[in-house]
């Protein structure tokens, strides 16, 4: 009993020795701005940055190959800490956010046919171009709210992806996800979109869409330079965001929603402003 | 006496009941034709006519673009009245030769008829290939290219696939009932064209009038007529071979590695109207079937007739179909309308209703390892499944998810629903679309 424990106590010893010994002869060199880097990245490992992780963008950084504000989840206030950490300037890249170009949910867009299989967005399209009529329209089978790495992602019971204006940080991963190319990126400030990504003429898209844009220009017609009619589909200018809300009422089908006032028909999600008091 | 078969396999009902018993009868010829472009594996035909001329039947309307691919003929004579793309059974719509029948079904004078005895194997192949003989099984390969196997692969064995494992179908059994020797001296042309020593016809057990009869008329032939236990899915290239030989074909290979070839009973009846009378192929049998059509029927199609005919012609619907397949219930492709015409490879359509069609979502894999169980291939389907779905395509490459042949059976026995070949599907689309990217 004793010789096991004393034999047991020289082993641990030993190791403890050797460990010790170890870690200072084999210490990896790590730059202390590295470190310090990762401990201000936010650590979703999203890849927006286009390295490996919030590790390999602290690499990159400080081996002085990339810029200080190539991380979009992080905003301006990671871009201001890293800058100080590495001891350069840098203007912060300006905020992006992603939206769904659609409206059409179950109950205003018509399908093709009863879809049974993954619930997987690229699968769907695989057979036959996707179950819903519409080309360019959502199909709801949430590969986007899977890929979003901040849960910024709403599936309404309708079958469409709404993004979370406060939570999105503009990494990209759902517009690489989805197969419709029906997600783009907006400057953070534009809040006011055509939410259609059809460019079928506009009597085809009456036929399957309730909410689809039917390109009868009278969006761009209220407001010239903040609108453009391209292929069938109008789209906001978005250097020209602030003159767009005009436009909104004229639009007979009712696809240009502004964020600021609301989320679309189906969802749960407030605009940001939601307690502060709006003109009707 | 213990019949031959593979490792794995199902047994589903096979419903031939429907139309097996029913002769095989000329699909009345509709007003219209539409002839895809796009019928077979490989490059798709490019037209050859033009809008306003007259084509006579089996007249060239599409020829051959490279190596893997064949002509397509004009099914009737009449006047071209469009090209353009129309829908089409494989999903988006392709360019097809819309064609107005003229009602005098007059034959080209261009046909050559031969003697087999005074070709070379290599114009029996041309012959073939001109004739636009593709596999009739359903996967339409273009038979000329598996009958050009190169030098170094000799096939010994040539097998000739009469099993129509598809439950549902009967097309092939009918054929063998009511044409054996349009079958039997395709046989013998493509024995000769392989020099094969070894000639087996392979017939499932639950067919044994046919089989009576192949042994009948194989009796002063070499021929050896083979009885096969009956297990879907025994008509499969890979698993008739190896209850025929014995031998597996490699992962990732193809029959001619170990010396073998399989052709189907129609292709070889096919290979005879090309060879001897020089007529190319232009119809073929196809079931008609299942709980909501009024009438089954197996009818003689010609290539280019519009689903909604063929519906037509057996009585109509009987209900609201739920599913409309083209095929069989196992590999067919669900359509999603009947404004599709029937192609070379159309073996069958067949209409079932709501309640046939099980709407169970998927739920989580259970471990249960009834895929595995029987996979004809023994792969691990629902690993394989996993990795794809969730994009791994390297990792499902390793489970050789470029083995499967999507048979159907994993997904058949899941008792999650989890639609496992649609998973694996996806995953071999990724490996297929990395390899062209990065070859």
């Amino acid at each position: 009993m004793l010789a096991a424990i004393l034999s047991l106590g020289c082993i641990g010893m030993i190791a403890a020795v050797a460990l010790g010994f170890a870690a200072k002869k084999f210490a990896v060199e790590v730059d202390p701005r590295e470190l310090a880097a990762m401990e201000v990245l936010p650590g979703a490992n999203c890849g927006a940055c286009g390295f490996p992780g919030c590790a390999g963008y602290a690499k990159a950084l400080v081996a002085g190959t990339i810029d200080v504000n190539q991380c979009p989840p992080g905003g301006a206030d990671v871009v201001a800490k890293l800058a100080r950490i590495l001891g350069v300037e840098a203007a912060a890249a300006s905020p992006e956010f992603a939206v769904v170009l659609c409206q059409g949910d179950n109950r205003k867009a018509q399908l093709k046919y009863n879809y049974l299989g993954l619930e997987d967005c690229t699968a769907a399209q695989r057979i036959a171009d996707g179950p819903k009529v519409c080309p360019g329209g959502c199909l709801g089978l949430g590969s986007c709210q899977r890929a979003c790495p901040f849960d910024a992602i709403e599936m309404t019971a309708a079958g469409l992806a709404v993004i979370n204006r406060e939570k999105c940080t503009g990494c990209r991963k759902c517009v690489a996800v989805c197969p419709r190319q029906v997600i783009r990126m907006a400057p953070a400030e534009a809040t006011v979109h055509v939410l259609c990504n059809s460019h079928d003429k506009g009597a085809v898209v009456r036929k399957y869409c309730q909410v689809g844009c039917i390109a009868c220009q009278l969006c761009k017609k209220a407001a010239p330079d903040a609108y453009k009619i391209e292929n069938m589909l109008a789209t906001v200018v978005y250097e020209h965001h602030s003159e767009a809300a005009v436009a909104i009422a004229k639009c007979p089908t009712r696809c240009i929603r502004d964020f600021a006032e609301g989320y679309p028909d189906g969802s749960a999600l407030l605009p940001a402003d939601a307690d502060k008091p709006h003109a009707a | 006496m213990k019949l031959k078969t593979f490792a794995g396999g199902i047994h589903p009902p096979d419903n031939k009941q429907w139309s097996s018993h029913k002769a095989i009868e000329d699909c009345p010829l509709p007003t219209e034709f539409v002839v895809p472009l796009a019928q077979h594996i490989g490059a798709p035909s490019v037209a050859c006519v033009e809008i306003g001329q007259y084509v006579a039947k089996g007249q060239v309307i599409g020829t051959a673009k490279g190596f893997v691919s064949v002509p397509v003929h004009a099914p009737t004579s009449g006047e071209v009245v469009a090209i353009e793309y129309r829908p089409h059974s494989w999903g988006p719509s392709l360019p097809a030769i819309v064609i107005k029948p003229d009602g005098e079904d007059l034959w080209s004078t261009d046909l050559q008829p031969s003697d087999p005895d005074n070709l070379s194997t290599d114009d029996m192949i041309e012959k073939v290939r001109l004739a636009g003989v593709v596999g009739m099984g359903g996967a339409a390969f273009p038979a000329h290219v598996k009958m050009s196997p190169p030098p170094e692969k000799q096939v010994r064995t040539l097998i000739i696939n009469g099993v129509e494992c598809e439950p549902y179908l009967t097309a092939d059994y009918r054929m063998m009932l009511e044409e054996p020797e349009r079958i039997l001296q395709g046989v013998g042309l493509l024995q000769t064209v392989f020099g094969a020593e070894r000639v087996v016809i392979g017939i499932e057990a639950n067919k044994p009038d046919a089989i009576a009869l192949f042994e009948k008329h194989c009796a002063k032939t070499a021929f050896e007529v083979v009885s096969l236990h009956v297990k879907y899915p025994q008509g499969a290239e890979k698993q008739l071979i190896a209850a025929v030989t014995g031998k597996q074909v490699p992962s990732g290979g193809l029959p001619m590695d170990i010396g073998a070839a399989v052709h189907n009973v129609s292709t070889a009846a096919a290979v005879t109207d090309a060879i001897v009378h020089g007529r190319p192929l232009i119809e073929r049998i196809c079931t008609v079937t299942g709980p909501a059509i009024r009438e089954p029927k197996n009818l003689r199609i010609r290539i280019g007739t519009l689903l909604s005919h063929l519906v037509e012609v057996c009585g109509g619907l009987a209900e609201e179909p739920g599913k409309i397949i083209l095929g069989g219930p196992m590999m067919g492709f669900t359509q999603l309308e009947f404004n599709v015409p029937a192609t070379k490879g159309t073996s069958g359509l067949l209409l079932l209703r709501m309640q046939d069609v099980d709407p169970r979502p998927e739920g989580p894999c259970i471990r249960c390892a009834r895929c595995v169980q029987v996979c004809p291939i023994k792969l691990l389907p629902t690993t394989i499944a996993a990795y794809a779905r969730r994009n791994l395509s390297a990792e499902a490459a390793e489970y050789c998810a470029m083995d499967c042949i999507e048979c159907g059976s994993c997904s058949y026995v899941c008792p999650a629903a989890i639609p496992l070949v649609q998973a694996i599907r996806y995953g071999k689309a990724a490996i297929l679309a990395k390899k062209r990217k990065s070859p």
